[in-house]
């Protein structure tokens, strides 16, 4: 037995001192295999914890778990326990451990195996010890350099080679050798000496060229055994079509059934906050929809109604100018011009043409004899009878203007080629030419009846109507006179040409102009009484027919203006020709309803007014205050005057003298055919001459308000329309109307239309109900 | 309950107003004023052109959704409102005038 234990003792013996040998020899195992070398796990006990103060969770916790230890205390415990020191692993790493302290790390995870780990190196130690601050710098640093970022452009750099010079080297060419250079010159002497060049072949003379022949020298045939070629893949395409075949065709049907709620899961559904939420929200955008629909019609073809609007506005064939009617006489007016035309203020389709031989003045005076012969008419025309003229006045000369008295339509004034003022009472024949219908009606069933039979018709026949007065020759215009108006029947003109309430209540007044340079009040009313017997021997007594009434008796032949207006030029003694004149207050168209308004009156003023025209002289002269006296005159040159009637007293002489005029422009070129004030605005005058158009306001004393580019032809005549109070017409010399409207273009017309080949003289606009009626000739 | 049904009754009052129809989510119909087979079309036909319609404002802007839905004929006109999720939409998508 005792040997045998021995034995045991003998072999554990051995077995421990190689266990022993074994441990010592071990080779401490370190966390080399995962990337830690410095790293040995360690497992500490608790006797070695309180030996080296380390216990876990007392001395050394998870936010401290490292622990420095003396590298001499371990070697006491080394001595102290052997191989039971829980450093025993690694004593190894102590004993050669260069520092004084050793770290321990507790590792509470078991991160590394062991429940403490042992730092090997120094370096390791102190990364540890003090890393969290490195950490913390870094960041920092990176977040301040985040914040502000600073341009620095960028610096150049010295150039490093990296040997690409050398192949640049390579592949330049440079000069292998150095090239000679020859200088050929001849001799001195021989310079500038006369040569002399002759000819010969270069081959019949040996020597004389050289030849260097191209051959291909095989040295520099050089083989190319190098290429570069590129190369893409693509993928093969390819086209495949298929077609089922439906082999066994089959019906199939399927029947389905719409999903539904029952009834209890419709209760619950309605009862449900979600849709009353839903509903709340929904149903405003809803109502405002619904709303919109009732608010617009939604249902309108936007098309369609754009359509329909084009149709209507601006249509082509309304704004043409249609003839009418035309008038020819067959037996009075032949190549003979219309001066004048006026439609009857009251009788609606009846038009009076004044007409004048289209001679020159030398012509006239050459043919004076012959004209004297012809009569000078005004001729009465019905738009039912085209042909035959109603009435016919007869004139001592050629008619240039004329008007019917606003008051009295019977009374017709009307200014001479003479210079003579000439008046015309038809109110014996009123009947005749205001039932001008029924006659033409009846004409119309005499149209069958052969033409022998209808001659002694007395019917027909227009009579003549001789004038009632004239002007005095002496006292009146030398010369033609241009234009004649009516003043308006609420004021009168005094000798001084101040404007006072109008004594008779009717139109007793008239003005002319001729080119003369002179402006004639006229007043109708007999003058004073006692004729002076001077006179008398200068009248002549003139068998007066019987059939012409004696309303003006006392004016004929002795006539004579009561305000006498030069225009006179300022500077030079040549004065202005007045062509046309316009009055402010002045009735261009007269309506219908005037008619009754006359009646009236002459029912006021007792039995026909013209037949007692002292009666109004009886009265006192009331003055009106502060009453606009100047009017606007256009002159034979195209200047547009703007003057004052009132006379002046010259403080020399003691004469009565005109006003100079306040303002002259001269925007025409040609002679002024038209001055007229639009009938909508009083203050806005149209003023037409030579080649362009200008509108005026009274007041505004720089220029025209507008004034038109100058057109190809003249204008001739114009005329503001009655019903558009921005459109007017203007007749030009080639048979054109242009038609402007100023709401619609301003420098150009905005409709022309030919009417005739001949020139355009005069134009005048009627308005009857809302249609136009527009006469030219 | 009532106040569900009066706001029904205010739409179904409006001028011209021919029918109404509450349909859930998947197209069924809840509650109509139509009836059965009209309501059943109605709801089947509008609920596949609502989702298109739906689902082509989202595809050109995902952060839009369709608020409404007006188709006008000749005889008459359908609105469709469907459920909006709250999503904060700037001027451009608000109510008309």
């Amino acid at each position: 037995m005792a040997p045998r234990l021995k034995k045991e003792k003998l072999e554990s013996k051995p077995k421990s001192a190689k266990q022993k040998i074994a441990y010592e020899e071990a080779v401490p195992v370190s966390m080399e295999s995962i990337g830690h070398p410095e790293i040995f796990p360690l497992v500490l006990t608790t006797k070695t914890q309180e030996i080296f103060n380390c216990r876990a969770g007392e001395d050394i916790t998870e936010e401290h778990p490292n622990k420095l230890i003396k590298k001499e205390d371990i070697i006491q415990d080394f001595k102290n326990r052997a191989g039971i020191s829980d450093f025993h692993p690694v004593k190894k790493i102590v004993m050669e451990y260069p520092g004084e302290e050793l770290l321990v790390v507790y590792d509470k995870e078991f991160k590394y195996g062991q429940n403490f780990y042992l730092i090997g190196t120094e370096e390791a130690k102190e990364s540890i010890l003090n890393p969290p601050e490195e950490q913390v710098d870094t960041e920092e640093v990176k977040e301040s350099v985040e914040e502000v970022y600073v341009y620095k452009p960028p610096i150049p750099k010295p150039w490093v080679s990296l040997g690409s010079e050398k192949e640049i080297e390579e592949e330049s060419v440079h000069e292998s050798t150095v090239r000679a250079k020859y200088k050929i010159s001849r001799e001195r002497r021989q310079f500038g000496a006369p040569i002399k060049f002759g000819d010969y072949n270069a081959s019949s003379v040996k020597d004389s060229y050289i030849e260097c022949t191209a051959y291909a020298d095989k040295n520099f045939t050089v083989k190319q055994l190098e290429k570069d070629i590129a190369i893409q893949v693509i993928p093969i395409l390819m086209d495949t079509y298929t077609q089922t075949q439906w082999k066994f065709p089959r019906n199939a049907t399927t029947q389905y059934m719409p999903r539904e709620f029952s009834k209890e899961e419709r209760e619950t559904l309605l009862q449900s906050k979600d849709l009353k939420d839903f509903l709340n929200s929904v149903s405003l955008s809803v109502e405002a929809a619904l709303q919109q629909n009732e608010i617009m019609n939604v249902f309108i073809d936007d098309w369609k109604v754009l359509a329909e609007e084009e149709a209507t506005f601006g249509d082509k064939t309304d704004s043409h100018l249609k003839e009418y009617q035309s008038f020819t006489d067959l037996h009075n007016i032949k190549d003979k011009t219309i001066t004048c035309i006026c439609w009857h203020p009251t009788i609606y389709g009846l038009i009076a043409v004044s007409i004048a031989e289209r001679l020159s003045y030398e012509e006239r005076v050459q043919f004076s004899g012959k004209l004297l012969l012809q009569p000078s008419l005004i001729l009465f025309w019905s738009f039912s009878d085209p042909i035959h003229p109603q009435l016919m006045l007869q004139s001592p000369d050629d008619i240039f203007c004329f008007r019917f008295c606003p008051s009295n339509p019977n009374i017709i004034a009307g200014g001479c080629i003479n210079g003579q003022v000439v008046l015309w009472d038809i109110s014996a024949h009123s009947e005749r030419i205001v039932h001008v219908k029924g006659s033409g009606s009846t004409s119309k069933k005499a149209v069958l009846k052969p033409i022998f039979l209808l001659e002694p018709d007395s019917n027909k026949d227009a009579p003549y109507v001789r004038h009632c007065a004239v002007s005095s020759i002496e006292y009146g215009h030398k010369k033609l006179v241009t234009d004649i108006h009516w003043l308006t029947d609420n004021f009168e003109v005094n000798r001084m040409g101040y404007a006072f309430e109008n004594r008779s209540g009717i139109c007793c007044q008239l003005v002319t102009c001729s080119i003369d340079c002179t402006i004639y009040f006229w007043d109708i009313r007999p003058t004073r009484p006692p004729p002076i017997p001077t006179d008398k021997k200068k009248e002549e007594t003139v068998e007066v027919p019987h059939d012409v009434p004696s309303t003006f008796l006392h004016l004929d032949l002795s006539w004579r203006p009561h305000i006498r207006i030069t225009l006179a030029k300022s500077g030079t003694t040549l004065d202005h020709c007045p062509v046309k004149l316009s009055l402010r207050n002045e009735s261009l168209n007269y309506q219908v309803q005037d008619a009754q308004i006359l009646q009236q009156k002459a029912q006021i003023a007792g039995e026909d007014p013209y037949h007692n025209l002292e009666s109004g002289l009886a009265k006192i002269l009331k003055p009106i205050e502060d009453y606009n006296t100047k009017f606007f005159v256009g002159t034979e040159d195209g200047e547009v005057i703007y003057t004052d009637w009132r006379m002046e007293r010259d403080h020399d002489s003691g004469r009565l003298i005109s006003q100079k005029p306040l303002n002259r422009y001269a925007v025409h070129d040609g002679s002024i055919n038209t001055v007229q004030r639009s009938p909508f605005y009083q203050d806005i005058v149209l003023t037409i001459g030579g080649w362009n158009v200008a509108i005026w306001k009274e007041g505004v004393s720089q220029g025209p308000l507008l004034l038109s580019a100058c057109s190809t032809k003249m204008y001739t005549s114009g005329h503001w329309s009655l019903t558009r109070p921005a459109v007017f017409f203007v007749g030009k010399e080639d048979g054109y109307i242009d038609i402007w409207d100023l709401l619609e273009k301003t420098h150009e017309p905005a409709h022309t239309q030919n009417i005739c080949i001949t020139s355009i003289t005069y134009i005048r606009p009627w308005m009857f109900s809302s249609t136009k009626c527009i006469p030219l000739l | 309950m009532a106040e569900v049904e009066e706001t029904l009754k205010r739409i179904q009052n409006h001028k011209g107003v021919i029918g109404t129809m509450v349909v859930n989510a998947e197209g069924i119909p809840i509650r109509t004023t139509l009836d059965n087979s009209t309501t059943v079309q109605y709801a089947g036909l509008l609920h596949q052109l609502t989702m298109k319609a739906k689902s082509t404002v989202r595809d050109i802007d995902p952060q839009n959704d369709l608020t409404f839905l007006r188709i006008r004929s000749k005889k008459h006109e359908v609105m469709v409102a469907p459920e909006v999720p709250l999503i904060p939409c700037n001027r451009k998508c608000s109510s008309p005038l």
